[in-house]
Order: C-alpha cells, then structure tokens, then sequence
C-alpha cells in the first residue's frame, strides 16, 4: 500500500496502469497539438500532410505562419506588457499585504483579510464585470462633474492590468505570507533595538529573508495574467491579449498557426520547469 | 494603543485601496445595477425586473440548476481520478521520482487553459486523434461524433481544473505519518478501511480546498463549454457573457452575475462549514 508495506504484484500493477493513463491523458492534448504544429496542411487536425515549418515561417496570404502575423505578435507582446505590469503591481501591493496581516495588529484586521482572500472565491467572470461596470460608472461620474474624460476607466490597456492585478494580489500575498510564517521575528528586533527605524529593519533584514518567495510570486503572478481569459475578457479595449486573440481565432478563424503558438507556449513552459528542476536539484 | 508610525500607513494605503477599489466598490455596484431597468421613458428606475426575467424564463433557471448540477458533480469526479495520483505520488512512489512527477503535473496548469482546450478539441472532432485512431485499429468504422456535446464539455471542464485538486491534497498527505498507516495495517485493517478511517479524515483539509478551488474554476468557466460544448451544453456563464458582450444589456447581466455569484458562495459555505474549515486555510 505503501513504500514499506508490500502488496500483491496485481494491485501493484494495476495501480501503475491507472497511474500511466493519467499521465497520458494529462500530456495528450499538448503532445498533439505540438506536433500539429508542424503538419504541412491547412487544416487544424489530422490527417498528417508532411513535415513542414509554415506555420512559423511562411508569410503568404493563404499560410500566415506564427513569425509573419502581425496580428498574433503583437497580442503576445501586449500579453507580455500586461503580464509584466501586473506582477509588479502584485508583487508590491500583495508582498504590503503579507507583511500588514502577518506583523501588524489593527482593528478590522479580520474584516481586511477576508476581504484580501475574497478573490480565491470569486469566479473570473464576476469580478470582470464588477470592475467593467463600477470602472464605468466612475468614469461617467467624474466626466459628469468635472469634465475629465479618463481613458483607462474604459475598457482599455490598463482596466486589465487592474482587473489581473485584483486578484493575483491575493496569490502573492498568500505566497510571501507563506514564507513570513516561517521568518524569526526576534531578528526584526535585534534591528530594531540596533536603532534601524522599522522601515530600515523590514528593508534590509525581512526583504532579503523573503526574496525567494518575492521573486516566485512574481513569476506565478505572470504566469496568470499571461493565461487569464475569464476576467480580461470584459475589461478588454482595442488591443487584445494573447488569450482574447486565441478565442477568437479558434471560434472564427482556426488555422493550423494557433498549433504554432501553442507549440511555443508549452515549450517555454516545459523548458523552464526543467530548468526550476535542475537548479532546485542543485542546491 | 501604542502609536503607528509611517511603515503602518505606507502598508495600509495601497493595500485598502486594492481591497476598496477593485473588490468591495465593484461588488456593491454589480449589486446595485443588477436592480437598474430602463423604463418606457428611458429613464432608470429600480426594479426587481432583472430577477423577474430570470425566473421567467426557465431556459435561464434551468442553465442555472444545470450549471450548479455539473459543477458538484465534475469536482466529486476530479476527486476520485486525482486522489490516487496524489497518494501515489506521496506515499507510494521513491522520492526520487515523485518531484519530477510532480511537475509534469504543473505544465498543463501553466500552459493556460486556451491551449489545452484547443487540444482537446483537435483531439476530439471528426478528424481528430482519437476518431483516427479508433478507425485504424478497426474498432468502429465511421467516427462517433465527441466534440460539441457534453462529454467533451466535462473532459474539458475536468482536464483544467482537475490539477489544482492535487496540489493541495498532496501538501495534507504529505503530513500524514507513515506509521499511522503501518500500524493500522499490522492490525489487521484493509486497505479500504484506511483509506476511509484513517487517509481520507486526515487529509480533509487538502479535499476541502481543492474542492473549493476547482468547484470555483468550473462553475465560472466560460471557455471550455463555450469551445467544446455543444449548442445545447448551455452553462450559465455564457449568459452573463452575452449580456455584456452580445446583447448589450449591461443591468441583466449584472443581476445573473449576482446570481451566481451567490450560489458558488452559498455551496463554499456549506462545504466550508461541513467541513469544519476556515477560509484562511483555503488559500494556504
């Protein structure tokens, strides 16, 4: 049943068979999609046409490949932008909260980090529309009364970096609160009695204690916005990102380059989780 | 109570602007429009309408019931196929393996949930994988329509969220003492009475916020019915999206947004409070 205990080879084995047709329909959809990607055909699925590198390369009217789409390049980099921005935003506001809820003592403490966890049990969609229409409401108002028309309260670049940045907050807050749990407070002190002021003491002693958990935070707070659909979707102005352009393509305009993207999404990804191995492996 | 100083504030402020701008404002106001209705006039008035409409309509109240449905019924699945991939992986398997196991586990969760339900839906249509390849070991001759119905709905529903069941129910068992188990062995037990007696109570906690986590993505979920669904797998947040996106009637979508915010809400709560969990756990 378990490592120390034995069990009859049957179970042993029929255990390992369920374990390997998990793994095989958890890698399926990523195995076949990659290698679509690389199918010399117009059609998304089968049948198999040939080896061909179109689908990135090939910039004619009737194969636009992944390098040659403007289009497709430039949601990605939108995605980055977007990504980029909200885990800075995250990362910041959600390290404050860790620190405020796990060193501070203030009234409604527990009002506020009910409130901080609320987005954990929230769906996607609610709070997309929630910040659409409130965001909206703001807008009118303020250009009602004092003639300021402001952009970014519409559907636009950075009503999604706030819309993201609304509940990846919670993750990183939840991430270094982790990590703060674990922190000696005495070390705090012994800086404190050193005469550093207690922004000094967090600065220079509590910072650098949670720097792993700050920078992973920041690379879980990426990976969410750069793979948000529910909320974005609402809050969405002219330029969409890699998501949004996704849906659309494969709702309306399904060519084999969306394999393409998708081969270089799961790529990325798969390198870095070898990459997290081998270092963790290392220390 | 002693005196603040400026780090307190320096805190406090960004973090109840957060908090009060992007979710306490937002939420008052989702509940305030949903009451909103223009009348003959074109004025706004506040109106029950909105509601009225829903339950009306039984196409809504039924998607709503069927949402909810679904929804329990595909996180109770999720449970049962990953909660022996979370015990092997901590209990069975030599820890040399199992962290690299582990994160094979993490890929499709940051591939994002567009790309693997593009997969599946290459896998599963007419021409896909699968049909191809039941077709060529001679197993049926013509290909059996998968995509856009349900059955592909809940294969899509249960791949992406399906993982984030494992995690936290791994992190309770592996808190779980092996002599526990050894014990209850050498005494006699089965391999069914610990698993129910002692590995299931144990890890409740991990069930417990898993649960919640995946109940949460699938009953929000827009894309996985809406691109492997069929035209009569309806779920109830497509409603709310055309409101906003298609039909333009901001005021009725906020009230079914409402709607469903208070039944995923409601059924935490309950799992909540019949598992003896807090929230602050959830997260963790």
């Amino acid at each position: 049943m378990i490592r120390t205990l034995p069990s009859s080879p049957l179970y042993k084995i029929g255990y390992r068979i369920y374990i390997a047709i998990f793994y095989l329909f958890l890698i399926m959809p990523l195995v076949t999609i990659s290698v679509l990607a690389f199918n010399d055909s117009n059609f998304i699925a089968l049948p198999w046409e040939g080896f061909s590198l179109d689908w990135f390369f090939s910039d004619t009217n009737e194969r636009l490949g992944l390098f040659a789409d403007e289009d497709l390049l430039i949601s990605i980099w939108t995605s980055f932008e977007t990504g980029f921005f909200v885990s800075l935003l995250s990362t910041i506001v959600g390290t404050f909260a860790a620190l405020l809820f796990e060193e501070e003592q203030f009234r409604f403490k527990g009002l506020l980090y009910f409130l901080a966890l609320a987005p954990l049990v929230i769906p996607g969609v609610i709070l997309g529309i929630s910040i659409l229409l409130s965001s909206t409401s703001a807008g009118i108002f303020i250009e009602d009364n004092f003639g300021i028309y402001i952009e970014s309260l519409s559907p636009s670049f950075w009503l999604v970096v706030f819309g993201q940045f609304s509940f990846c907050a919670t993750y990183v807050m939840l991430l270094v609160g982790a990590r703060l749990k674990k922190f000696d407070r005495t070390l705090e002190e012994a800086a404190l009695s050193l005469r550093a002021t207690r922004l000094e003491s967090i600065w220079y002693v509590t910072i650098p204690f949670l720097k792993p958990a700050i920078i992973g935070a920041f690379v879980v707070a990426f990976l969410i916005s750069f793979s948000n659909f529910n909320t974005t979707i609402f809050l969405i102005g002219s330029d969409p990102t890699l998501p949004v352009d996704l849906y659309s393509r494969i709702k309306f305009s399904s060519t084999p380059v969306l394999n393409a993207v998708s081969f270089m999404i799961v790529t990325v990804i798969t390198f870095s989780a070898i990459i997290n191995i081998y270092t963790s492996r290392k220390k | 109570m002693k005196k603040r100083n400026l780090t307190f504030y320096l805190f406090i402020v960004p973090v109840l602007a957060w908090l009060l701008f992007l979710i306490v404002l937002p939420h008052i106001d989702l509940f305030l429009s949903s009451f909103r209705v223009e009348n003959d006039d074109g004025i706004t008035v506040f109106s029950f309408a909105n509601y009225l409409s829903f339950f009306e309509d039984s196409i809504y109240w039924l998607t709503f019931l069927r949402t909810a449905f679904y929804s329990i019924s595909i996180t109770v699945l999720a449970f049962v196929i990953t909660f022996p991939i979370a015990f092997y992986l901590t209990k069975v398997i030599s820890k040399k393996y199992s962290s690299f196991m582990t994160l094979l586990l993490l890929i499709p969760i940051w591939v994002g949930e567009l790309v693997t339900i593009y997969g599946w839906m290459i896998l599963l249509s007419d021409h896909g994988v699968i049909n191809n390849f039941l077709i060529y070991i001679g197993v049926i001759d013509t290909p059996i329509e998968m995509l856009y119905t349900d059955f592909s709905m809940i294969i899509g529903l249960l791949y992406m969220s399906m993982l984030f069941m494992i995690v936290p129910v791994m992190s309770a068992l592996d808190s779980l003492d092996d002599s526990l188990i050894e014990a209850a062995s050498d005494l006699g037990a089965s391999k069914w009475t610990i698993i129910t007696r002692i590995v299931i109570p144990h890890s409740m906690p991990g069930i417990a916020s898993g649960g919640i986590m995946v109940f949460m993505l699938i009953i929000g979920d827009y894309v996985a019915p809406n691109i492997l669904g069929g035209k009569s797998s309806l779920w109830f947040t497509e409603q709310i999206y055309n409101f906003f996106l298609t039909t333009i009637d901001w005021s009725q979508g906020a009230a079914f947004g409402f709607l469903l915010l208070m039944l995923s809400s409601i059924i935490i709560w309950l799992v909540l409070k019949i598992t003896g969990q807090k929230l602050e756990r959830v997260g963790s």
